[in-house]
């Protein structure tokens, strides 16, 4: 091993952790303002790689035939309650709410999709098409869940996590894809040769992470958020609605997502079911941060993203299992570390 | 009747499938082993309230340490059961100390990460056989006869099964059972009756460990191989499905789960992929969407549906006089809880600027103030919820402060909480039986195998004997969520008398109550110092206190304000002005 294998591995690895960093911003976001453990986010990720990869071949991608199923259910949901409610009067205002923006987006994709238009605005219509079904989800599965206990939304996560993963090989296939790479370029730096796409990738991440940090410290929608993920009972009491945080905060988390997916498509062959392990790796790293602190969960992304790698040089074999059984010191670190709290149900 | 009736009717059905073709049986094999790894998860996720999707990882240690053992080192299999579950201790201990004590999400995170791993190990690992796995394991033995056959690993699966329902069966209905089961609410009500929350978290989540070992243990020898597939994390979801739509709050929601889900992810399995023309694992969106709509629609799963079916469960017998050891209460007018100088800082705020006072025996203290006066500070700082800054506080004597709430109660403090904090679910009789949680030692063993039946009715009868005291003898088979804040504030009164307390410490009793039961309230406590009891009660209603204490303690911003007689505080100008800001 010398040093050029070193920089090889330490970038590989650093490209991991940009992906990482990003998956854990996410799952802390969504827990800190829903107490829901995330494990649905990879599918997000699978997702948007599918997605762009079937805009690729100028085919309609399956999402959208998704996209149209789970506003159907969550009309239907809304329906029933409304009449419920005896309060069938809203219903049509309800119903297009609800319908019309995804409906326009399955006609949007049905036109462009033949086109095969450039990868920058197949991006975004990867981005159309994926990043409503976040709040879509959240509206469907877990807002009627709101008030239950941490222990039910996790199982209820796994649930959504099943059914995704499920939709995902319908919709899909069982086969793997690569979507080309945004740059081909390559630059050598003395002993280093830094490719495009992972500069893409660091640009992207670091971009998105500035988006975040500017979201959350200069807007009210982002100010609101961290109030609620502060303090839920006092962030509703001053008129901060927690379905409204709760849908803002699946549709930040599936857009991170579905970025990510977009970013390693051309790194990774990616199947129906891989964004499992990657978003359990963006776990890790939530987990050193304690679901809680953004630097810390970033240390740990990268902590991941280097284990990662360096381990896939000397035991490719034995990969994820040093990745996933790093979670256990890291918790012993955290049970000796933090202080002893004790949470009610 | 009905319930006696349907049990038989269950063990018939048990006994008779294998009269019926040879899949039947196979897939009743895996119920049983299933039924026996989800009932640890019962036990975990609806009594206890943690959860784990490590089920199936513990499941392939059994398995593959008897794999490994009997065909490598030629072990004999009752050998290996002995050193897979003492291996499983060792895990589940090790994983139990790591993250019990952080919180609730941090056990399933790290099961799923362990779980993880260990699949990719076992199918890693070259000396486990890799993704081909581990075959022409032993069948098991008895007095050098191979023991084969379908029909038996049947019947001995549902043995085990069985043995293991029972046994959880009667744990749950034990002292120790009564404190896992409030686990749920927090552990701070248990602790306070000397129950180790930690402690029991970690028997709760050893214990599935183990379940979920012996079945891996039965499967590799019943299947006479192993390979990694079963062990994954996804078969750790599916226990956890399993009790989602059986039912995670009874020991029968674990067979109906395990029956209902094999079911039909065979049936899943054999239609779904001929309706897509695609092979693959389509039942999983079945599961995931059937899943989401139990938990939105029917929280307590199928079980729940059945048991409103069924005649409520037999009362808990009670036995006759109570015969539990009792403390010597110290003679009336003696110094009993001290409380000397105490001071508690939060960061820079002060909270209880040293503060003394006593309480003797056989009286009652009122400790008043305004809102934000420290009482509710200095309420936690005697019950050891909170650790003091400076100053002691002694109970007869013995320095308390310092201690831990559990070790607190072992020296005769008793508390009520400000929030009610009953089993909602228990019966009142149970509630109050938790009181007596450290005058019996029975341990988790003997509750098991039903050994602690005497000493539960001497309990029983004593927690009776204490609901007829505070006037609430018609309510001890009532549900306990089902009485009113009045009635279930005496509830609680009489929980702590069960504990046979030297001190009572009761927190804002009267908040919320109507005036009927205000006054209820004060006259039980009247008879209970008649009877000998000394009472501290933190109260901000006046009015309440008034008639009712020997003396008042005032406090106001964390210091004490006033101390003396109902009537000389009443004149005193210093609450006054406190209280009403001046007249």
């Amino acid at each position: 091993m010398d040093l050029s294998i070193i920089l090889i591995l330490a970038q590989d690895g650093l490209t991991n952790t940009a992906i990482y960093v990003l998956l854990a911003v996410a799952l802390i976001l969504v827990f800190g303002v829903t107490r829901i453990i995330y494990i649905p986010q990879g599918e997000f990720v699978s997702y948007g790689v599918l997605t762009l990869a079937s805009l690729q071949q100028g085919v309609v991608p399956g999402t959208v035939w998704l996209l149209l199923l789970m506003a159907a259910v969550a009309a239907l949901m809304e329906s029933v309650r409304l009449f419920s409610e005896g309060a069938l009067r809203d219903l049509p205002a309800a119903l297009a709410r609800i319908l019309l923006l995804p409906a326009a987006i399955a006609l949007l994709i049905h036109f462009c999709a033949p086109l095969r238009l450039p990868l920058g605005w197949q991006v975004l219509l990867t981005m159309l098409i994926v990043v409503p079904l976040g709040p879509l989800v959240y509206r469907v599965a877990f807002r009627p869940l709101a008030d239950a206990p941490v222990l039910v939304l996790l199982i209820a996560a796994v649930a959504v996590h099943f059914g995704l993963v499920g939709l995902g090989l319908l919709f899909f296939g069982a086969e793997g894809v690569r979507t080309p790479a945004f740059s081909s370029a390559q630059f050598s730096l003395g002993a280093l040769t830094v490719s495009g796409q992972s500069l893409w990738v660091y640009a992207t991440s670091l971009v998105a992470i500035g988006g975040l940090a500017w979201f959350f410290g200069r807007t009210m929608y982002g100010k609101a958020l961290r109030a609620v993920a502060f303090n839920r009972n006092g962030a509703r009491l001053v008129g901060i609605s927690p379905s409204m945080a709760g849908t803002l905060a699946f549709a930040l988390a599936a857009t991170i997502g579905c970025l990510s997916g977009v970013l390693i498509g051309p790194i990774t062959t990616v199947y129906y079911d891989s964004g499992f392990l990657i978003g359990l790796k963006g776990f890790v790293g939530a987990i050193v941060g304690g679901l809680a602190s953004f630097p810390l969960a970033a240390l740990g992304a990268l902590l991941v993203g280097l284990l990662e790698s360096f381990s896939s040089f000397w035991l490719s074999e034995y990969k994820d299992v040093i990745v996933f059984t790093m979670v256990i010191p890291v918790l012993l670190w955290r049970s000796l570390s933090s202080v002893h709290y004790e949470e009610e149900q | 009747m009905m319930r006696r009736g349907g049990l038989i009717l269950f063990l018939a059905l048990v006994a008779a499938v294998p009269l019926f073709p040879a899949f039947y049986l196979t897939m009743g094999s895996y119920i049983g082993l299933y039924s026996m790894a989800a009932l640890g998860l019962v036990l975990l996720t609806g009594v206890a309230g943690l959860t784990s999707f490590g089920q199936a990882a513990f499941m392939g240690l059994g398995a593959y340490t008897t794999a490994v053992l009997t065909t490598k080192l030629a072990c004999s299999p009752w050998l290996t059961l002995l050193i897979a579950l003492a291996l499983t201790l060792a895990v589940a201990c090790l994983l139990g100390a790591i993250t019990l004590r952080m919180g609730g999400h941090y056990l399933p995170l790290a099961t799923i990460s362990w779980g993880i791993s260990l699949y990719f190990l076992f199918g890693t690992i070259p000396a486990l056989g890799g993704s081909s796995g581990i075959t022409d394991i032993k069948p098991l033995n008895l007095f050098g006869l191979e023991l084969r056959g379908e029909g038996f690993y049947y019947y001995l699966i549902w043995a085990v099964c069985l043995a293991s329902l029972w046994v959880t069966g009667n744990l749950l209905d034990s002292r120790e059972g009564r404190a896992i089961r409030a686990l749920k609410g927090g552990v701070s009500m248990p602790e306070a009756f000397g129950a180790g929350g930690l402690r029991l978290k970690n028997i709760v989540f050893v214990y599935s460990a183990l379940l979920a070992c012996l079945a891996g243990w039965l499967y590799a020898h019943m299947q006479r191989f192993v390979n990694p597939s079963p062990f994954g994390l996804n078969q750790g979801i599916e226990f956890l499905f399993m009790i989602t739509i059986g039912g995670s709050f009874s020991v029968w929601g674990a067979i109906i789960g395990a029956t209902v889900i094999t079911l039909l992810k065979t049936v899943l399995q054999g239609i779904l992929p001929t309706l897509i023309s695609h092979t693959g694992n389509y039942e999983i969106i079945v599961f995931g969407v059937i899943i989401v709509a139990v938990l939105q629609c029917m929280r307590g799963g199928i079980w729940e549906l059945i048991e409103r079916f069924l005649p409520p469960k037999a009362d808990k017998p009670i036995g006759q006089a109570s015969e539990l050891p009792a403390r010597v209460q110290p003679p009336r007018g003696a110094p009993l809880l001290r409380v000397e100088e105490v001071r508690k800082e939060f960061g820079g705020l002060v909270a209880v600027k040293n503060v003394s006072f006593q309480v003797a025996a056989g009286e009652i203290v009122g400790l008043i103030g305004p809102n934000g006066a420290g009482k509710s500070t200095m309420f936690n700082l005697i019950s050891g919820e909170l650790p003091r800054t400076s100053g002691a506080v002694l109970l007869a004597g013995e320095a308390i402060s310092g201690l831990k709430p559990a070790q607190i109660a072992r020296r005769g403090l008793s508390r009520t909480f400000q929030h009610v904090k009953l089993m909602p679910g228990m019966s009142v009789l149970e509630n109050v039986m938790l009181g007596a949680y450290l005058r019996t030692d029975d341990g988790v063993f003997a509750a098991g195998l039903r050994l602690n039946r005497a000493s539960d009715a001497r309990v029983a009868a004593e927690a009776a004997h204490q609901l007829r005291r505070v006037g609430l003898a018609d309510s001890i088979y009532a549900q306990a969520g089902n009485l009113s804040l009045g009635q279930q504030r005496i509830v609680e009164i009489a929980r702590a008398l069960c504990a046979d307390p030297l001190l009572l410490l009761l927190d804002e009793p009267a908040a919320g109550l109507r005036f009927q039961e205000k006054q209820e309230l004060a006259k039980l406590l009247n008879e209970l110092r008649d009877q000998g009891l000394s009472v501290l009660i933190v109260e901000h209603d006046m009015e309440f206190l008034m008639n009712l204490v020997d003396r008042i303690v005032v406090m106001e911003f964390g210091q004490k304000l006033a101390e003396g007689l109902p009537q000389e505080i009443r004149a005193n100008p210093e609450v006054l002005e406190a209280y009403l800001g001046g007249i």
